[in-house]
């Protein structure tokens, strides 16, 4: 028989590498690994926040994260591993998925399916396009050459500069407004979803893990939506001389 | 009542299989879904055809032979319901109905309507028992189990395995089915002894037979003829955790 093979096959493989190829432990390390990337997007959103409060705020935030040296990397490289992990993952699910039904319905009704969940891989991906670019953008300084330059009065990185400018192109705005709608899409289901998987079962605390998701998605998508469209909407200040 | 029908006919596993659009007149309100069928099939019968192949058995919701599914529904669109409690009363005259088999790579189609399911039986095989013999009923409070324990037993205890969570999942995956039948051993005291190996093994079994896996869509929830609750795939998901963890056999 075909699928004792399979788990002939399975048993060949060491504990931990049994475990995260497993159907539920790869749903583990995608929640888990979400988990990561949630926090990291709700801490980086604070920090951005710190533009409506003007150049000085948010240069010297930008300051110490630079002040952080070695252990800016253990986070970069931390938060590469989540990423990686998640997108493998997910790639490998999404097939599996997909051969787990070779034919489909003619005629196929879905009665409780939401429009977020069965969008996670399309959301999924143009926000990994959208993590790319940002990377290049704003911390590489390879899309706007000509903004990544500007230094403050105290000598340090003016990132007010370069984010109010950068965002004056509403070709850059507008794929950050895009790919953050789209993120907050993905963490409306997936925050929900990371209790789920990782078996959060009491009935007293359903209405709480349900509402995380789409109250998490709703924060994220105020805070990074809000950013490039009220720069480029003029409401915030444009540094004057930079131009 | 008169419908059209668009059902799907394959002569056999190896069959490419299509929907044919068929007419049925004759149908009263007052028939189940399998009746009209069985009206349908006579039809059938009579003109030399050969009629539509179909699980059923008690026809009164209890044994999940019946599979359906009925305009992208499994058991069609009455809520906690099988196909076999269906009414016709349910549909207007006129309308159309597609009726097609259950859809997973998992649940190869045999004939026509009636998937091979035995995919679940290796699933329960693999663990979904317990080893020793447990006598006959002890006596009532012999065993002190809290009535909420209970409970959440008998309510994973009413899947009666017919796999319409499978068919539902717009991944075909199983793990309604698994969880229901790794919580109603979950919440007894008989079932703790093999609790590790248990979910381990099913688990396995059920990834080795092609199902796919939870995204949390809760489809199955909805099409589950017992209402069984996604609160038995995340107790299999603590469950499987746990048991990976600890290593224990
Ligand atoms: C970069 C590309 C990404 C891809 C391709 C991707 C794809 C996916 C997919 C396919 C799922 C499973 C959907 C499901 O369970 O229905 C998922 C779940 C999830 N994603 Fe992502 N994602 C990406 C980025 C992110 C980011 C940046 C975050 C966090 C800020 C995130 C957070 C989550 C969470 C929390 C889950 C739920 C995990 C679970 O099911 O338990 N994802 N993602
Ligand atoms: S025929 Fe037994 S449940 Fe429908």
């Amino acid at each position: 028989m075909a699928s004792n093979a399979g788990v002939a096959q399975s048993r060949a493989l060491p504990g931990p590498v049994r475990f995260i190829t497993s159907s539920i432990g790869a749903k583990v390390v995608m929640a888990v690994s979400g988990f990561v990337l949630v926090g990291f997007v709700l801490v980086h959103m604070i920090g951005n926040l710190q533009i409506f409060l003007g150049p000085e705020a948010i240069n010297r935030y930008g300051n110490f994260l630079q002040g952080l040296g070695e252990l800016l990397w253990v986070f970069r490289l931390g938060l590469l591993a989540a990423l990686i992990a998640h997108v493998a993952s997910a790639a490998r699910l999404v097939i599996l998925n997909q051969s787990a039904r070779p034919i489909n319905y003619s005629h196929n009704d879905y009665v409780q399916v939401k429009f977020a969940a069965r969008t996670m891989p399309i959301s999924g991906i143009v926000v990994l396009a959208f993590i790319i670019f940002h990377l290049a953008h704003f911390t590489g300084g390879k899309v706007q050459p000509e903004l990544f330059h500007f230094q403050d009065e105290l000598g340090q990185h003016d990132i007010y500069a370069m984010v109010t400018l950068g965002f004056q192109n509403w070709f850059i705005s507008g794929f950050y407004i895009v790919a953050n709608a789209l993120l907050a899409l993905h963490l409306s289901h997936g925050v929900s979803s990371m209790f789920q998987t990782l078996g959060v079962t009491a009935p007293a605390w359903r209405p709480l893990t349900h509402a995380l998701g789409p109250v998490i998605g709703t924060i994220i998508f105020i805070g990074n939506v809000g950013i490039p469209l009220a720069c480029s909407l003029g409401l915030v200040a444009i540094p004057a001389g930079a131009m | 009542m008169h419908l059209t029908l668009h059902v799907w006919r394959q002569k056999s596993a190896n069959d490419k299989g299509r929907l044919v659009q068929y007419e049925v007149d004759n149908i009263s309100s007052d028939m189940s879904f399998l009746e009209m069928l069985d009206v349908f099939n006579e039809s059938l019968i009579a003109k030399g055809e050969e009629p539509v192949a179909f699980d059923h058995d008690c026809r009164e919701g209890i044994c999940g032979a019946c599979s359906l599914v009925i305009n992208g529904i499994p058991h069609g669109p009455d809520e906690g319901t099988t196909v076999c409690q269906l009414h016709m009363r349910r549909f207007k005259d006129g309308d159309t109905i597609y009726i097609e088999p259950w859809r997973a790579k998992a649940f190869p189609v045999i004939r026509d309507l009636i998937v091979d399911r035995t995919a679940f039986d290796r699933i329960q095989q693999a663990g979904g028992f317990i080893t020793i013999n447990t006598g006959g009923a002890p006596d009532a409070n012999a065993l002190p189990i809290a009535k909420t324990e209970a409970d959440l037993a008998m309510d994973a205890a009413a899947c009666i395995g017919c796999g319409a969570c499978v068919a539902a999942c717009p991944n075909a995956s199983a793990m309604l089915f698994v969880g229901a039948k790794v919580s109603q051993f979950l919440h007894l005291p008989q079932g703790h002894p093999e609790r590790a190996r248990r979910v381990k093994a099913m688990v396995e079994q059920m990834d080795a037979e092609g199902f796919g896996n939870c995204t949390n869509h809760y489809e199955c929830m909805a099409a589950c003829p017992k209402e069984i609750d996604v609160r038995v795939i995340a107790e299999l998901n603590l469950e499987f955790m746990k048991a990976k963890i600890s290593g224990r056999e």
